[in-house]
């Protein structure tokens, strides 16, 4: 494997927040004031095929009452994966200290 | 984003869950396969799913004025074949579905087959291109890891222009392409980074899993022990 360079994560990272800030730069303005900024991908769909005329024929079982409450379900979504993901991570990291000291144990004594 | 509750026709509906539910199926006992084969999997496993969980829960804004979400269903395409996300995708929509009104249970066969089906085994046929073509990990990983998210949207623009082909087929997928696949290009970069940053995690932390996977060689699975 090439040298690890330790550059290699901050200049991934920092290309991950100048895409982030290069969308708010480069999107046009939302045309009235009332229009929202950044609405989602499937709202704006929605709206265009009901201009056509079309109407949903099911509506969903449930749903969260105010967009406070949709965020918040949706932060918890983003919590429970990080959660296991971490879990996951940490776990598989753990293991690879104790396969080292296992490795390094018969050489030490 | 998905395609909203109630926004295909039913025969449309139908079609979709046909054709998406055997690949669910399959990748339900392939899930179980690997985990019962190869418990020392379980991790990876947990992580590829939580990775999409995480991954689908982020809006972010494009340069299209509109936001979306990325999918994350590369990595575990890489990890695991794309049979395996298909379940773990579907598990990710149907907790969206019922919790969140996000996409929809009339809709939930056209976006597994958008998001569990169609991104991994675009990703799946990205890595193996780079591998067989001896490039290196990360550039497979990025390609895979945005190409996955990208696909999607565009599979998603596609059933949509088939559910609606107004004024014809092409032009309705140029219209939802313009706003699905355009929005998702910075997204899918995005992706592709955050795809690097894990592998490059995962390859320091569990060589030999990898290797065993064949997804990195042996060389570097010494060199990573070193």
């Amino acid at each position: 494997m090439r040298k690890d360079n330790p550059w290699v994560t901050p200049i991934l990272l920092a290309l991950l927040v100048a895409l982030f800030a290069l969308s708010f730069v480069l999107a046009p303005r939302p045309g009235s004031a009332d229009e929202e900024a950044f609405g989602g991908t499937d709202a704006a769909v929605t709206a265009q095929l009901e201009e056509a005329g079309h109407e949903p024929w099911f509506t969903p079982i449930f749903e969260p009452g105010s967009g406070e409450i949709e965020s918040g379900l949706f932060a918890l979504q983003a919590a429970l994966g990080a959660g296991v993901l971490g879990y996951a991570l940490g776990n598989l990291r753990g293991r690879k200290v104790e396969r080292e000291a296992r490795d390094k144990a018969p050489a030490g004594s | 984003m998905h395609i909203a509750e109630g926004f295909l026709p039913v025969a449309h509906c139908v079609a979709w869950g046909i054709a998406s539910a055997p690949f669910v199926i399959h990748g339900a006992r392939a899930v179980i396969q690997e985990s019962t084969k190869n418990p020392e999997s379980k991790l990876l496993l947990a992580a590829a799913g939580a990775f999409t969980f995480v991954l689908s829960a982020i809006k972010l804004p494009s340069v299209t004025g509109s936001s979306s979400h990325p999918t994350g269903t590369g990595a575990g395409a890489i990890l695991f074949k794309p049979p395996v996300m298909a379940f773990l995708g579907t598990v990710v929509l149907l907790f969206q579905a019922l919790l969140l009104a996000h996409g929809g249970l009339t809709t939930l066969g056209a976006n597994v087959f958008s998001m569990a089906i169609a991104g991994p085994w675009a990703a799946y046929a990205v890595w193996r291109l780079v591998r067989v073509g001896k490039g290196p990990m990360e550039l497979g990983v990025f390609l895979a890891m945005a190409v996955a998210d990208l696909v999607t949207y565009c599979v998603t623009s596609l059933q949509l222009a088939l559910a609606y082909p107004d004024p014809n087929l092409l032009g309705a997928l140029a219209k939802f392409a313009g706003v699905f696949a355009l929005t998702q290009i910075p997204l899918a970069l995005m992706e592709g980074l955050v795809g690097v940053l894990l592998f490059r995690f995962l390859v320091k932390v569990a060589a030999p899993e990898l290797a065993r996977r064949g997804l990195i060689n042996t060389a570097q699975k010494e060199a990573a022990h070193a």
